[in-house]
């Protein structure tokens, strides 16, 4: 089955929030009319109201293709559209990004900004027409033409990390886990190099990349390519964690990895994170206890791969809660969906995964897990709710689309993180009542 | 403009665009007289503008329209993306929903998700399979196939999929042209999707229910009960949450009213055309001289006219002490109004009743004449009347020709209709506010209610001082240097 009902990915044009992610630089979109603001709805605004920001939403400059680029190729007005965004947008680094019209018209984009860049505009060119790819691969195709059009090898430093993990817009909590993911680093000594969101440096930060001394991959799969990419480049090592920590059993186990490879001793912050994590814990293990009753008995993460495995192992090997159906619904490619489902297996009961984001199918596996003594907990999307109403059961939104919720800078990686979804969770089941 | 085809022309697939069949352009710099005469002498022409930002596209209005229809389903022909504004039709649904007292629910849309192997091999058999699906799934009443930049390039024949499972299924299946490129009016997507309705839903009427009045709205709140009952006449909101047998019968109304006939032109010219049921043909009800207008244009439609103004009467009666409080407590407020287009002029309306000085306007639009070509529908004609003239432009949402002007014009309140578009004057710290409901300033009791949230508005400014404060535009200081217009070319 093809179709979606209820998407959770869309697709590669998903880019330009990559781009509007970055300090200061700002995509130039060479499709359609609607596509840049269906993506911005999609990705930012239906997902915890993560508004315009520095440049995106409206202003972002778009070629608004009709049907004479359609007809007689749409490079003549790609060229209006940058002429014009270098005058009138006030920005480092321009990035433009085409949809579905310029790549199966065929515009030579490439061609068009290298005129550009002859001329010294900082300008970069990705293909993202929508039908070659999801929104992740989008955000990837951006990373990788950065590194490949503007990155010059630079000496190395020593404690520097860039840091590739969730993806900004499409995870709600982007900006507040890369906070969260940096403070961890620098908590052991390291200097991360967290790219994305605010005060994250920029284009310079962007720079410096190759002279990082690792590229530390805190992802299930997406950014493997970039890491590989960045070894190939500028021979940086890297260093994978599948597992976006929440809690303290995940978030212990990725200092200690990285605190391995880089040769730091960890134990001492694990040992204060520890206390402090396991302090409000306990202190309200009465809750956990006596409220035991109507809890959820049964979760099912239906999300994108980090929140489907970072919290399903928060929930299940922190909280001991059971596991029933997971969902990851961002479309790994073949060649990750091996390791993934590894890493389901290793949880109690072992759950079955399913791989889809469409919600007809999610639906008919959830109503056959049912049970009538139970109430299921879904950690998902804004999609879910109605399910989750029908089923008797609890519902968060974690991931895309959670047009439900207002996101500001809130986290659920790190220690700290995985005591707000507690919170979160047990207050939704609270407000229930 | 004179002697025009009809409107609407069942035999053909495709509506024609706005810019071809109503000569609507999508920038303009001058004034509403200007506009306003412009229009009716046919000399209206279209500016290109060289420098964009992003726009709209016909798919998201016709999905939207179309997808808050209970008992039907949308399939987008389309890839991922096009889904993109999904969540927040969605999210529309359900609001809608809730206010007209129904539970809320999801909508009924699927994405055929479109390919690499799609775009270079076909997708027809992908089309088959997600309408069959949304057969399966949603058993709706009636099926739209939104069309989309890459299932028009790729040109294949969806119509043959439609037809096919039309029969088979024995519900109507109607195909939408709303592909973004198709149109520089994204409005062009409304007549799309009542291009459908009017094909494959609409029946001939047997029966008349001449106190049935088809009202032409989006999700605003129902406020027509009040206005209709003492009138006799009953409000037949269209179409948005109503079910398919209801839309079909639309043809046995009495009258069509329109609310804004940037949103209802193709759909109430049509049904007089092809039905007879006539369009109230007035200005827009809002501000005192527009509500009374359409009320009275209605009662001579439908030939109630003594009752119409006993009802006007009453109700000039009843707002107008606090309307004269209002207009005190606003002297000398400046407003600045962003809006599509007519909807904009109605807000335009609302702030001269109000006796704002409207210091600037900008309309993503404008369409010079409406499907009937009459000019007592002539929604700017009227404000310009009544009102007096105003600076206009029409800026298809480009932030940054309506940033440069707020940014000389320094309204009190900048006022807003559009999503994504507040934003801007908010972060020059200027009191904005947006009221989606487009019934929230309706008729005699809404002038008030606009008017109470404007001086609300301009009242407590603290959260637009701090975000003005934090804040950076990303324009250059070499355009604040420029004419708003500056991109704009030379008519053609
Ligand atoms: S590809 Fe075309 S139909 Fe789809 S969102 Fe873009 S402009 Fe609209």
């Amino acid at each position: 089955m093809n179709a979606i009902g209820q998407p959770r990915q869309f697709c590669a044009l998903g880019g330009q929030q990559t781009v509007a992610a970055i300090e200061r630089a700002l995509p130039i979109i060479h499709a359609g009319p609607g596509c840049s603001n269906k993506i911005f709805g999609a990705l930012a605004h239906c997902n915890g109201f993560q508004g315009s920001g520095y440049a995106g939403g409206n202003a972002i400059p778009s070629t608004n293709a009709t049907e004479t680029e359609v007809v007689f190729g749409g490079e003549q007005r790609l060229r209006e559209v940058i002429d014009g965004a270098l005058q009138v947008m006030d920005g480092d680094l321009f990035v433009v990004l085409t949809g579905c019209t310029a790549d199966l018209v065929g515009d030579d984009v490439p061609a068009v900004v290298a005129e550009y860049r002859r001329r010294g505009a900082p300008i970069l060119h990705v293909s993202t027409g929508g039908f070659k790819g999801y929104a992740n691969w989008g955000h990837e195709q951006v990373v990788l033409a950065i590194i490949d059009q503007l990155l010059e090898p630079a000496p190395r430093q020593e404690r520097l990390v860039n840091v590739w993990s969730v993806l900004p817009y499409q995870d709600p909590f982007w900006a507040g886990n890369l906070q969260a993911l940096g403070d961890l680093l620098r908590s052991i000594g390291l200097t991360p190099n967290l790219l994305f969101g605010h005060a994250s440096g920029g284009i310079a930060a962007w720079r410096k990349i190759p002279a990082a001394a690792l590229n530390l991959v805190v992802s299930p799969w997406p950014g493997l390519d970039v890491a590989q990419r960045l070894e190939d480049r500028f021979g940086t090592p890297w260093l994978h964690q599948p597992v976006l920590p929440i809690g303290a059993v995940e978030t212990s186990a990725f200092l200690r990895a990285v605190g391995t490879f880089a040769h730091i001793d960890v134990e001492p912050v694990v040992e204060r994170e520890e206390a402090r994590f396991y302090h409000y814990l306990d202190r309200s293990a009465d809750f956990f206890l006596e409220m035991r009753w109507d809890l959820p008995s049964r979760f099912s993460c239906v999300a994108d791969s980090f929140y489907s495995i970072g919290a399903s192992r928060f929930l299940a090997n922190e909280l001991g809660l059971l596991p029933g159906p997971q969902f990851v619904t961002d479309n790994p490619p073949e060649e990750h969906q091996a390791t993934l489902r590894a890493l389901f297996e290793t949880l109690p009961g072992k759950p079955a995964v399913h791989f889809t984001q469409d919600s007809g199918q999610i639906a008919d596996v959830l109503r056959a897990a049912a049970d009538a003594d139970h109430h299921p907990l879904i950690l998902g999307s804004s999609w879910d709710r109605d399910l989750a109403r029908e089923l008797d059961g609890f519902h968060l939104s974690v991931s895309l689309p959670a047009n439900n919720r207002l996101v500001l800078d809130r986290a659920y990686a790190g220690y700290a993180g995985g005591l707000r979804l507690m919170e979160d969770i047990y207050t939704g089941i609270l407000a229930k009542y | 403009m004179t002697n025009h085809d009809p409107a609407f022309n069942p035999n053909i697939t495709s509506v024609p665009v706005r810019e071809a069949r109503l000569g609507s352009v999508v920038a303009y710099e001058g004034t509403a007289a200007d506009l306003a005469r412009r229009s009716r002498d046919g000399s209206l022409r279209e500016r290109p503008r060289t420098f964009t930002e992003a726009g709209s596209c016909a798919s998201s209005c016709a999905i939207c329209l179309l997808s808050l229809i209970p008992d039907a389903a949308v399939v987008n022909h389309a890839p991922l993306g096009c889904a993109g504004d999904f969540t927040q039709f969605n999210a529309v649904n359900r609001f809608g929903r809730v206010k007209r007292g129904l539970p809320p629910a999801n909508a009924h849309l699927l994405s055929t998700n479109l390919r690499e192997n799609e775009a270079v091999f076909g997708g027809l058999a992908r089309l088959e399979e997600t309408v069959r699906e949304a057969h399966a799934r949603f058993a709706p009443k009636a099926i739209f196939i939104t069309a989309s930049c890459t299932s028009a390039i790729t040109g294949e024949d969806s119509d043959s999929v439609a037809e096919k499972l039309e029969r088979e299924f024995g519900i109507p299946i109607a195909t939408v042209a709303c592909e973004g490129f198709r149109s520089r009016l994204w409005t062009t997507g409304f007549d799309a999707a009542y291009h459908a309705i009017l094909r494959k839903i609409v029946k001939p009427p047997r029966e008349r229910h001449p106190e049935k009045i088809n009202v032409v709205t989006f999700w605003g709140e129902d406020v027509f009960d009040d206005l209709f009952t003492p009138l006799g006449l009953k409000a037949n909101p269209i179409v948005p949450f109503a079910p398919i047998d209801e839309i079909a019968r639309i043809s046995e109304a009495g009258a069509t009213v329109q609310i804004c006939s940037t949103l209802g032109t193709y759909l109430a010219a049509g049904l007089e055309e092809r039905y007879g049921v006539p369009e109230v043909k007035a200005p827009p009800p809002y501000g005192l001289s527009g509500m009374d207008a359409w009320m009275r244009a209605l009662g001579r439609t439908v030939g109630r006219q003594a009752e119409v103004e006993k009802v006007v009467a009453r109700e000039r009666e009843r707002t107008a002490g606090e309307l004269a409080g209002l207009r005190r407590e606003l002297k000398g407020v400046r407003a600045y109004v962003a809006a599509g287009s007519v909807h904009g002029h109605s807000i335009r309306a609302v702030l001269g009743e109000l006796g704002i000085e409207v210091v600037g306007s900008s309309f993503w639009h404008h369409d010079p004449v409406f499907d009937h070509r009459d000019a007592a529908a002539d929604s700017l004609l009227h404000v310009v009347h009544n009102y007096g003239d105003t600076p206009v432009s029409i800026c298809n949402k480009q932030v940054y020709q309506v940033v440069n002007q707020l940014r000389r014009l320094r309204p009190d309140v900048f006022i807003v209709r559009h999503p994504g578009m507040a934003v801007w004057g908010g972060k020059l710290g200027i009191p904005t506010f947006l009221v989606e409901d487009e019934h929230f300033g309706l008729g005699y009791r809404g002038l008030l209610r606009y008017g109470r949230k404007i001086a609300d508005a301009v009242s407590n400014p603290a959260f637009f001082r701090h975000l003005a404060r934090h804040t950076r535009l990303p324009y250059t200081d070499w355009w604040f240097a420029q004419r708003s217009s500056a991109f704009l070319g030379e008519e053609r």
